[in-house]
């Protein structure tokens, strides 16, 4: 094993997949020669050349549609968005032609693509830069969305995604470049399946499920928790929102009786919402206390950071809400 | 004295302002005190003050992000601009929106937008309630070259151009979408040959003469008073700072920086007043007034509380006309001043 940072995993699995076939290109804003607005992409044009790593003008629209037509016809696009707030002028071309194209076709078309990027609330951004499009994406099926909140889950996942036939949004933390992590050593190749959540820590007493940059806060929270009460959460990162991985949760949750869910997006509706669905209908019996959701609150992000720090879930808020579970 | 410095000093003051509102603000940034995103507009001042100056005060102006200057130059004051940067509640947008998202509805400056070409059709509804109410009034759309390949922005330009609107686009080309430059992000570098195709006049020109501005602007402006319909408008300019505070600008060379900040508005606005005949006394004066004004500025803004935490949910959705108005009255009651209170007290 080795220690990489989120950015530098992300950057190995679209260079491995690179190299591995010569189908797979990376297009989007900045990533050749400014080298990516977070060095995501750093060195990829200085190794495949401007015919692979292809920068576009600030035209999400046309070049998400560029990419759906050349994987619709045969080859497999990489499209970063400079950060996942600017897929909403693209939306309509992941929505409308990417995640339908195959199912319209009578199965004729298949879209292997990839759109990726940053993803969630950064620092001090202000409202058109802080959102958490989970929900938006995890809604549509046609789609596979991924969010990985470590840096091996974010490069055994993209290399899963890569390969995958099927349009897929890869959710990266904006936050999250800088977390270190472990890796697999050099030429040990990992694919992360989808639909295969992983517990992150492991307890009795109550299930957490979480993703993305909140996975940090809740585990903070889960530590906190054994050390002040004794009280072991077990944290469940499905890793995945689409597919969900369905089992992993309502068998925690069947041993637990209690759970909480964190996460980044707004709370109305949103994989959040779909999560406490299904545990109680699928797990009702089981249940020692109704679900809660910590999530960002119902509001566009202000910009003064001590206002941010109100919407955002913080620890605290974990804290409280697993208290309120555990009847604490 | 003549005419010509009369006119150019109080633009030359506004030019300097901009400017050491953001030296002041970048350094605040480097504090700490300032977060997030910061595009400053160092280097095209005289576009923002030239075109302002050729506007009537009730005009509507929107901006992308890069928007301290424009809001500056339309009369936002650096108490409100900087407070705002700070994160207070005594800000232009009360701490709620940042550098990227300063408004000024009562100034007719509806805003900096932060999604590239978003706004563009947001300014063509401006200008069509002012054709639909018979107004008089002009809306000025500030953008980016970077911009005109966005879909936003020819959709906006294209209805804009079919109903004729009372509208001026403006181009500030500055050479570099973020760190691209223009010859690799646009296949033909001139923007206002897009013009024709939307039915629209277009005039192209550089940027570092505030006189220049004011005057090639005021003739797009007037077209669009006298309903003659919009224009797109090209201003060659150069941003001296990067893209926001965490661009480093490598992707330029230093002496192509050099060349072009032999053209900074700022130091030649300032040589044709003093070749107009204004004194060097008299302009060290107006620079000195900035000065206290900034000073001011940063010490209303460290001053001032933090942005309210009932703001977080407060502006989420607006009240109805009928609680807007019991709470004005409410407001004058218990002697609190709302926004309005002023002006309803002189009635």
């Amino acid at each position: 094993m080795r220690e990489v940072r989120y950015r530098e995993a992300v950057r190995e699995a679209i260079l491995e997949e690179m190299e591995r076939d010569e189908r797979v290109f990376l297009m989007g804003e900045e990533v050749g020669y400014y080298q990516g607005a977070y060095k995501v992409t750093e060195g990829l044009l200085e190794k495949f050349g401007e015919k692979r790593v292809i920068d576009a003008p600030i035209a999400e629209a046309g070049f998400a549609g560029i990419g759906v037509g050349a994987a619709m016809t045969g080859l497999r696009p990489i499209i970063e968005f400079m950060t996942w707030n600017f897929s909403a002028v693209a939306f309509d071309q992941i929505l409308n032609n990417a995640a339908k194209m195959y199912q319209m076709s009578g199965g004729q078309l298949r879209v292997p693509i990839v759109f990726r990027g940053p993803n969630g609330a950064a620092r001090q951004v202000a409202a058109q830069h802080s959102h958490s499009m989970d929900p938006f994406y995890a809604h549509i099926p046609g789609l596979w969305v991924c969010a990985p909140s470590t840096p091996r889950d974010a490069k055994g996942l993209l290399k899963t995604a890569i390969r995958d036939d099927n349009p897929v949004v890869f959710l990266e933390g904006e936050t999250l470049y800088n977390v270190k992590g472990e890796l697999p050593d050099a030429g040990e190749e990992e694919l992360i399946p989808f639909g295969q959540a992983r517990i992150a820590r492991e307890g009795d007493d109550c299930t957490i499920v979480t993703w993305g940059r909140p996975y940090y806060t809740a585990m903070e929270a889960a530590g906190k928790l054994s050390e002040e009460e004794g009280i072991e959460c077990e944290v469940i990162d499905p890793r995945t929102l689409r597919p969900l991985d369905h089992d992993a949760i309502i068998e925690s949750v069947k041993t637990t009786n209690r759970c909480v869910v964190v996460h980044e997006h707004w709370p109305y509706g949103g994989p959040g919402a779909e999560i406490v669905d299904r545990i109680q209908r699928d797990a009702f019996d089981y249940l020692d206390a109704p679900v809660l959701r910590v999530s960002s609150l119902d509001v566009p992000m202000p910009y003064a950071l001590n206002l941010e720090t109100l919407v955002l879930p913080t620890p605290a808020r974990v804290l409280e809400a697993l208290k309120k579970v555990t009847y604490r | 004295m003549s005419a010509r410095a009369d006119e150019l000093k109080p633009l030359f003051r506004q030019m300097f302002l901009i400017r050491r509102f953001e030296e002041e603000s970048a350094r605040a940034y480097a504090q700490g005190k300032i977060g997030g995103f910061l595009h400053l507009y160092i280097g095209q001042e005289a576009i923002a003050v030239g075109t302002s100056a050729a506007l009537e005060p009730d005009d509507y102006v929107v901006q992308t992000y890069r928007d301290h200057g424009i809001a500056l130059a339309r009369g936002t004051s650096a108490r409100a601009a900087m407070a705002e940067l700070f994160g207070r509640a005594t800000g232009c947008s009360r701490g709620l929106g940042g550098s990227m998202h300063m408004f000024d509805a009562e100034r007719g400056f509806l805003g900096g937008h932060a999604i590239v070409g978003g706004h563009v059709a947001l300014a063509a509804g401006a200008a069509f309630k002012s054709k639909y109410v018979g107004e008089k009034r002009v809306t000025v759309c500030f953008f980016g070259e970077g911009a005109t390949n966005i879909g936003g922005f020819h959709e906006g330009l294209s209805l804009a151009g079919l109903w004729k609107l009372p509208i001026v686009f403006v181009c500030e080309n500055n050479e570099y979408s973020m760190g691209t430059p223009l010859h690799r992000t646009l296949a033909v570098e001139d923007v206002t040959k897009k013009a024709p195709g939307y039915g629209m006049a277009s005039d192209r020109f550089e940027g570092h003469d505030v006189l220049l501005v004011r005057e090639r602007m005021g003739k797009a402006i007037e077209r669009a008073r006298k309903g003659e319909g919009p224009t797109l408008v090209e201003i060659r300019t150069y941003r001296f700072r990067g893209h926001s505070m965490s661009d480093p600008g490598k992707y330029r060379t230093k002496e192509e920086l050099e060349a072009r900040k032999k053209k900074d508005p700022i130091p030649f606005a300032r040589a044709a007043l003093e070749k107009a005949g204004a004194s060097a006394e008299e302009l060290d004066k107006i620079e000195d007034e900035v000065e206290q004004e900034i000073t001011d500025a940063l010490h209303f803004a460290d001053e001032s509380a933090p942005a309210s935490e009932d703001a977080v949910t407060a502006f989420v959705y607006a009240p109805s006309e009928a609680a807007r108005r019991a709470a004005e009255v409410d407001a004058r009651a218990n002697g609190v001043a709302g926004p309005h209170a002023a002006a309803d007290a002189e009635e």
